[in-house]
C-alpha cells in the first residue's frame, strides 16, 4: 500500500499538468464546453480544452519532440488512419470507455472512437425551388430545376456526387470510382452541368452562395444548413438521399502522462445520454448507438444519425482517398482547365 | 613622380585604406542585426525548401536492405530471392518501428495502389518467410510484388537525394527504363497552371499600369490640398484587409449583386452576367487589390519630373501628344518598371484572392502549393513547385534588370 502511495505521488510529481483535450474551436467547442468539459470536470477530474485546425504534421510533432503538452485530440478520419500507422496514438482499450457494443460499427476504430457524424448533402433553398429535389440525379438536372450548383472544389465528395447522380448506387460508388471506367464516367457526368457549377472552398461559403441566389443547390456540410435556419432564419432545405457522411474521433496521443483521465473523459462523452445533449445543440450525430434515443425528436430529424437520414447515406472512404487523392485531383484540374 | 611618404613610413594609400576599411566595418556592424534577420527568417527557409524538393530520404533510411540488394538489379526483370528476402525483413522491421508510412506514401506517388500494397503487406508478416520461400510469400500476399514497376519504385526512390519531385513539377517523370518523359496526359497540369500563373500576372500588372498612369499623373500635377485627399484614397486599401476587400467584391459582382442588379434595373442586360468564380472576376478583384503598389512608384518619380521640360518641347513646336510620347513618358520608365515588377511578383504569388473569386480553372500556382502542404503532406512536391516558381521570378527579375539597365533615364533624348 505504502508503495503504491509512493508510485502514486511520483506519478503525481512526473505529471504535473492537468488531462488537456483538444478540438476544432468555434461554436463546436462552445457547446462542447457546455455539455461535456465541464460536467467532466463536475465528476472531479481537472482538464482543460485548446484547440487547433487539424493536419498530421502537428502531431507528429508533438508526439516525436517527446513532450506532449495534448492527451486526447479530436481529429478528421485521415489523421486517425495516418496516426495509427505512424504509431502516434495509443490504442484503444475499449473495455475502458463501455465496450465495442455500445458504438456503431463504423465508428469504432483501433485508434480511436467516434466523436461526431457529419454529412455532406444536397442543401437547397426552399424559397426559390418549386419542388424538392429528391437526390443527385436532380442536382443535376438543371432544365427541371433551373440555376447554378455549387459543389467542393476538388475530386473529394464531387466524383461520388457525380457517380451516384450517373445512378450508381450508394454501397457501389467507391467500387466504381476504383475503377478507370469510373472515373471517367463521373467526369462525363460533370461535364453535363460544367458550365453551371460554382466551385466552393471553405465549409462557410455554401450557405452564403444558396443566401445570395448565386446557386439554387450545393453539397454543403448538413450542420451549416441548420445553422443558417435556426440563427439567420433562412429556409433551407436538405436532402439526406445520397448523403456522404464522415467521422470525427477521439484520439489518445502515444506518450500522453494522462492516460488513465484520457479514459475517464472518453468514458463519460461516449455515454448516449450525455451525447444526446451536444446533438440537441449542435446539429452533429454522435457515436453511442443508443444516442438517438434520448434526443428530442424534433431535433432528432435533422441529425444525420437518424435511422431515416442514414438509410442511403455512405461513408467518405478514407483509404480510397489516401491512395487517390493526388492522382484524382491532378486530374479534376486537368479537366477543370479544359 | 617622388611617392607620398608619411609620418610613421606608412604610406598614405593604405592609411586610406585602413580607415575606408575602419568605415566599412562599423557600417556592416550596423547592418549585422538586419543581415542575420534575413538569414535566418528569409535564406535558411528557403534554403530548406529548395533541399526539400531534393531531399527523398524515406525509402533509403526505411528499407536500407532493400535499396542494398537492389543496387546490382538492372531493373529489366523482377529481382531474384535475395531482393524479396531483404524487403521482407525491412517491411516488418519498419512496421514495428513505424517508418513504414512514409514509404507506403512515397511509392504510391510513383504507382498509385502501392500505398495499400505496402501497408498490408506490411501488417501481415509477423515472421519472417522461411529462406528461399520470400518471393513466393511476398507475391501470394500482394501480386504487385511480381511486377516490375513496384521494384522500379522502389528503386528510383531509394534517394538520399532524386529528382522526382522536381521533374513532376514540370510534368515530367522517369520511365522504367530511367529516362525522363512526359507526364500521361491526365496528369501534366504544372506547365498550365505556371502559364495561368504568369498569364494572369502580365494581365494584372497591364490593368495596373493602364489603370494607374492617369492617377499617378493626376497626384502628381494636383496642387497639394487636393493631392493628399487623393491619396488618400489610393492608400484606403492598405487600411483594409485583404479577405475583407475580397469579399467586398464577390457582394459586388455576384448574379445577384450590386452591379449586375444595376444594370438589369438601367436595362442593359436580361439576364445576369458571370463576373465572378471566373477568370473576370480574378482580374476585377487583384487590379483592385495591386493598383497602389503601381501608382506609389509612379508617382513618386513623376513627382521628380521637371514640367520645364514639357513647356520647352511645346515651345518648339511638339503637338502635346508628341511631347508626351517623347519626352514625359521616357522620364516615368523607372516608375513604371518598378511598379510593374512590384505588381507582378505580388500578384504571381496570389493566393487567397483566385481562390475566393476565380473558378476551378483559374487557380494559381500557389493553390496548388497550399493543398500539397496542407492537405496531403506531399512537401517534396509542394517544395519543387516553390522552387520552380523562385527560379522564374529571379530569371524575370534579371530580364527586368537588364532591360532597365540597358536604358537608364535618358530622358528618351537619345533617339
Amino acid at each position: 500500500m505504502a508503495t503504491l502511495t509512493a508510485v502514486a505521488a511520483l506519478s503525481a510529481a512526473a505529471n504535473a499538468r492537468d488531462l488537456t483535450v483538444v478540438s476544432w474551436g468555434g461554436a463546436y467547442q462552445d457547446v462542447q464546453k457546455q455539455v461535456y468539459f465541464e460536467p467532466f470536470k463536475a465528476t472531479g477530474t481537472a482538464m482543460n480544452d485548446e484547440s487547433w485546425d487539424g493536419g498530421i504534421g502537428v502531431l507528429r510533432a508533438k508526439v516525436q519532440g517527446g513532450n506532449a503538452t495534448w492527451d486526447v485530440v479530436q481529429v478528421e478520419s485521415e489523421e486517425l488512419a495516418l496516426g495509427c500507422e505512424e504509431g502516434l496514438f495509443q490504442p484503444l482499450d475499449f473495455a475502458k470507455i463501455g465496450g465495442e457494443a455500445q458504438y456503431l460499427p463504423a465508428t469504432v476504430n483501433s485508434c480511436g472512437v467516434g466523436a461526431i457524424v457529419y454529412d455532406f448533402v444536397l442543401g437547397y433553398d426552399k424559397d426559390k425551388l418549386k419542388s424538392a429535389p429528391k437526390g443527385w440525379a436532380d442536382f443535376f438536372d438543371t432544365k427541371t430545376y433551373p440555376g447554378k450548383r455549387g459543389l467542393r472544389q476538388g475530386p473529394k465528395t464531387t466524383l461520388e456526387i457525380a457517380l451516384m447522380a450517373d445512378g450508381v448506387a450508394p454501397k457501389d460508388v467507391y467500387k466504381e470510382l476504383g475503377t478507370d471506367a469510373g472515373v471517367e464516367r463521373a467526369f462525363k457526368k460533370l461535364d453535363s452541368i460544367k458550365n453551371d457549377i460554382v466551385w466552393w472552398k471553405a465549409g462557410a461559403q455554401p450557405p452564403q452562395l444558396l443566401a445570395s441566389g448565386e446557386v439554387a443547390m450545393t453539397s454543403v456540410y448538413n450542420g451549416r444548413i441548420d445553422a443558417a435556419n435556426k440563427k439567420e432564419k433562412k429556409n433551407f432545405g436538405m436532402v439526406w438521399n445520397g448523403a456522404l457522411f464522415t467521422i470525427d474521433s477521439w484520439v489518445i496521443l502515444k506518450g500522453s502522462p494522462n492516460t488513465e483521465a484520457s479514459y475517464k473523459f472518453l468514458n463519460y462523452v461516449g455515454k448516449p445520454e450525455i451525447q444526446a445533449k451536444l446533438s440537441e445543440n449542435i446539429a452533429y450525430g454522435t457515436s453511442a448507438k443508443d444516442a438517438p434515443k434520448h434526443v428530442k425528436p424534433d431535433v432528432l430529424a435533422d441529425l444525420p444519425t437518424a435511422e431515416a437520414n442514414m438509410a442511403n447515406a455512405i461513408e467518405i472512404n478514407t483509404a480510397f482517398w489516401l491512395e487517390n487523392l493526388d492522382r484524382l485531383t491532378e486530374r479534376f484540374n486537368k479537366w477543370a482547365a479544359k | 613622380m617622388v611617392a607620398v611618404v608619411a609620418a610613421g613610413d606608412i604610406p598614405l594609400k593604405r592609411r586610406l585604406r585602413r580607415a575606408e576599411r575602419a568605415r566599412q566595418f562599423r557600417a556592416l556592424a550596423l547592418v549585422l542585426p538586419l543581415l542575420a534577420f534575413l538569414l535566418f527568417t528569409f535564406l535558411i527557409p528557403i534554403g530548406g525548401m529548395l533541399w526539400r524538393s531534393v531531399e527523398d530520404p524515406e525509402v533509403g533510411q526505411a528499407m536500407p536492405r532493400t535499396v542494398a540488394a537492389l543496387s546490382g538489379w538492372d531493373g529489366k526483370d523482377v529481382p531474384g530471392e535475395p531482393a524479396f528476402a531483404a524487403l521482407a525483413a525491412d517491411l516488418r522491421q519498419s512496421y514495428q518501428d513505424r517508418s513504414i508510412a512514409g514509404v507506403a506514401k512515397r511509392l504510391n506517388y510513383v504507382s498509385n495502389g502501392l500505398r495499400t500494397t505496402v501497408m498490408g503487406t506490411a501488417r501481415r508478416i509477423h515472421d519472417l518467410p522461411a529462406p528461399g520461400t520470400a518471393r513466393e510469400t511476398l507475391i501470394a500476399m500482394d501480386p504487385a510484388w511480381g511486377e516490375r514497376i513496384t521494384w522500379t519504385a522502389i528503386k528510383g526512390a531509394s534517394g538520399p537525394v532524386s529528382d522526382f519531385y522536381l521533374l513532376g513539377a514540370l510534368d515530367l517523370k522517369r520511365n522504367m527504363e530511367g529516362s525522363i518523359v512526359r507526364a500521361p496526359e491526365e496528369q501534366a497540369i504544372y506547365v498550365d497552371v505556371f502559364g495561368r500563373t504568369f498569364g494572369i500576372g502580365l494581365g494584372v500588372t497591364a490593368l495596373c499600369l493602364i489603370l494607374g498612369f492617369p492617377v499617378a499623373y493626376l497626384l502628381a500635377s494636383l496642387p497639394a490640398g487636393q493631392s493628399n485627399l487623393l491619396m488618400i484614397f489610393v492608400l484606403l486599401p492598405f487600411w483594409t484587409s485583404l479577405l475583407v476587400r475580397t469579399c467586398a467584391w464577390i457582394v459586388l459582382l455576384q448574379g445577384e449583386g450590386l452591379i449586375n442588379d444595376l444594370l438589369r434595373w438601367v436595362g442593359l442586360i436580361d439576364a445576369p452576367l458571370r463576373l465572378i468564380y471566373n477568370r473576370v472576376g480574378v482580374f476585377i478583384a487583384m487590379t483592385h487589390v495591386l493598383l497602389p503598389f503601381m501608382i506609389l512608384p509612379l508617382y513618386s518619380v513623376m513627382r521628380s519630373i521637371s514640367p520645364a521640360y514639357m513647356r520647352a518641347a511645346t515651345s518648339l513646336g511638339a503637338p502635346p501628344a508628341v511631347a508626351f510620347v517623347r519626352i514625359y513618358l521616357p522620364q516615368t520608365l523607372p516608375g513604371m518598371g518598378a511598379g510593374c515588377l512590384l505588381v507582378f511578383i505580388l500578384a504571381i504569388g496570389y493566393y487567397i484572392t483566385p481562390a475566393l473569386v476565380g473558378g476551378a480553372a483559374d487557380q494559381m500556382i500557389s493553390y496548388f502549393i497550399a493543398f500539397y502542404t496542407t492537405d496531403t503532406v506531399n512537401w517534396g512536391l509542394a517544395s519543387a513547385l516553390g522552387a520552380v516558381l523562385l527560379v522564374a521570378t529571379l530569371l524575370l527579375a534579371m530580364v527586368y534588370g537588364k532591360l532597365v539597365h540597358g536604358q537608364q533615364n535618358t530622358g528618351g533624348l537619345k533617339n
